[in-house]
């Protein structure tokens, strides 16, 4: 529709959209600088602010530091993409036997249920002890000496695990019973009515939850320095301690922070992209 | 129009009843159907059509009560029970298709999965029924993109692309206004013609009255009525199937 084709009604309406739309960007934008100025000047007000300063932002530290941190990072990758996989094969699986309806498979139901109550309880830092000191106390033949990212990595999975577990079991549920009525009633088994049917829909609908526990995995990663992994974590405290300054720390956390922010972005266009679909009815 | 073979049954149903916990939802129905021939359920809710019709398709388990399809008792114990669902297609009032497949690839899923036919063949089969629909150019598309009618055809055509002894449409117009049912019940009629045996719970009773050879009345449960379409409708026997007739019609 062309300009004049709009009515006088129209017109006012529209420049008090864009006068009301100006006011609020004006409004937001001096607000966030009033908070920040108030905060800056509540920190750099601190009776011990130049001392922080100095033992958590030393630029000269920061670039010795650098090397070593990101040597680190680099363990915390890798593991990081083993742990992911292993925790969506391992996850899927467990999901997958809590929804059995067979009988004789009832044991195996009942001892999924039991694995993802037992380490959603357990502190992910007591798992990792247990695995980290436990597996290679019981000292079995030829398996020589673990090395703690790999010990790490397998604890990492068994926590996680448990959760995404629980992620892809309410995947399965919300997926209309109807769909896998309407699969059985064409004569598809109960097996293909849950691998072709199901789970298909299923995955689809947990992406963004599932990213979520990405991001939570992301961090977690640096948790395998406690038993030694000299990843990116562990880094930085040797620097630490080789320094006598805490801006290695500051660091290894800027790194954590880069790597999560596309994946949290991604997540949220992922959501929002879905939230669009549904409200479009396309997802049933 | 192909004819009614009387000789012998495609589907014999004996004393159905099915209980949800306590409640009694069928108390004891039979049913006998006839190659080519259509039969309507008809009553009001609840009077128990669609569960009967689930469990002519063995997806409801039984209470009591034993079915023959073509002689061959389907509600013997050990029966392979997927085997009989693809050979009595059933169709849900809200469609059911899947929703991440196009609407080709639901019709050739249990093409493939069930009857073992290879890709190629399954396509041609599934390109074939949708042709017949008219749909054959939406082929690509997704269910969410149809209109209620298209998805509701497209979920007749992927039962009976299976070809099934025993159609089995359960409210398939219920959700759908006048001109897209009229699409559906049109499907309906060419079924009909070609010799489809159909056994289908309805709310259109024009429509029942049209294409029905014959016409049960389920009323809480139990048959109260049943007879040829045409004397059903215009002259009931029962005090039950008159009022329920004032009451729609």
């Amino acid at each position: 529709m062309s300009q004049s084709d709009k009515s006088e009604a129209q017109l006012a309406r529209e420049t008090w959209r864009v006068s009301r739309k100006r006011r609020s960007t004006i409004t937001a934008i001096l607000s966030t600088l009033g908070f920040a100025v108030v905060a800056w000047l509540l920190l750099v007000n601190t009776p011990g602010w130049s001392r922080v300063q100095t033992s958590f932002f030393d630029w000269d530290t920061a670039v010795k530091a650098f090397p070593r941190v990101l040597d680190g990072l680099w363990l915390n990758l890798r593991v990081l993409v083993f742990a992911s996989i292993s925790v969506l094969v391992f996850a899927l699986l467990l999901a997958l036997l809590t929804t059995l309806r067979n009988p004789i498979l009832t044991p195996l139901r009942l001892l999924a249920k039991g694995y993802i109550d037992l380490f959603r309880g357990l502190p992910l830092i007591i798992t990792l002890y247990l695995v980290g000191f436990g597996i290679p106390g019981l000292r079995i033949e030829g398996l020589g000496r673990i090395a703690p990212e790999i010990l790490g990595t397998i604890a990492l999975t068994l926590t996680y695990s448990a959760y995404v577990a629980e992620v892809f079991r309410a995947g399965i549920e919300s997926i209309h019973p109807s769909q896998r009525l309407a699969a059985r009633s064409l004569g598809l088994s109960y097996g293909q009515s849950v691998r072709l049917v199901v789970l298909p829909q299923a995955i689809r609908k947990v992406v963004p939850p599932l990213m979520n526990d990405f991001v939570a995995l992301q961090k977690d990663v640096g948790l395998i320095s406690v038993l030694g992994a000299v990843d990116a974590v562990r880094g930085a405290q040797i620097e630490v301690a080789h320094f006598a300054n805490f801006t290695p720390y500051i660091i290894a956390g800027l790194f954590f922070v880069l790597l999560a922010i596309p994946t949290v972005r991604l997540t949220d266009w992922l959501a929002a992209r879905m939230a669009k679909r549904e409200q479009m009815g396309t997802v049933l | 129009m192909t004819e009614i073979d009387w000789s012998k049954p495609r589907l014999l149903a004996k004393n159905i009843r099915k209980n949800f916990d306590d409640r009694q939802v069928l108390k004891g129905v039979d049913l006998e159907v006839y190659p080519g021939q259509i039969v309507a359920l008809i009553g009001s809710s609840g009077s128990g059509k669609s569960t009967m019709l689930r469990c002519l398709n063995l997806v409801e388990e039984l209470s009591d009560g034993q079915i023959w399809l073509d002689g061959d008792e389907i509600s013997r114990p050990g029966i392979n029970e997927d085997e009989v669902r693809a050979n009595v297609g059933l169709v849900f009032q809200s469609y059911n298709l899947f929703a991440h497949l196009s609407i080709l690839e639901n019709v050739k899923l249990a093409l493939k999965v069930v009857q073992k036919k290879s890709d190629r063949e399954a396509t041609e089969i599934a390109l074939g029924w949708l042709d017949r629909i008219g749909l054959a150019d939406k082929a690509n598309q997704f269910p969410d993109k149809l209109s209620g009618g298209q998805q509701q055809r497209t979920a007749i055509v992927r039962a009976v692309a299976l070809n099934p002894k025993l159609l089995l449409l359960d409210e398939v117009t219920s959700a759908l206004d006048p001109e897209l049912s009229g699409e559906v019940l049109e499907l309906i009629r060419d079924l009909k013609n070609a010799g489809t045996t159909i056994v289908m719970a309805t709310h259109e009773l024009g429509f029942a009255r049209e294409v029905a050879d014959w016409v049960i009345f389920l009323d809480q449960g139990v048959i109260a009525e049943e007879g040829e379409a045409e004397e059903f409708f215009s002259r009931p026997k029962t005090a039950r199937a008159k009022e329920f007739l004032a009451r729609v019609i």
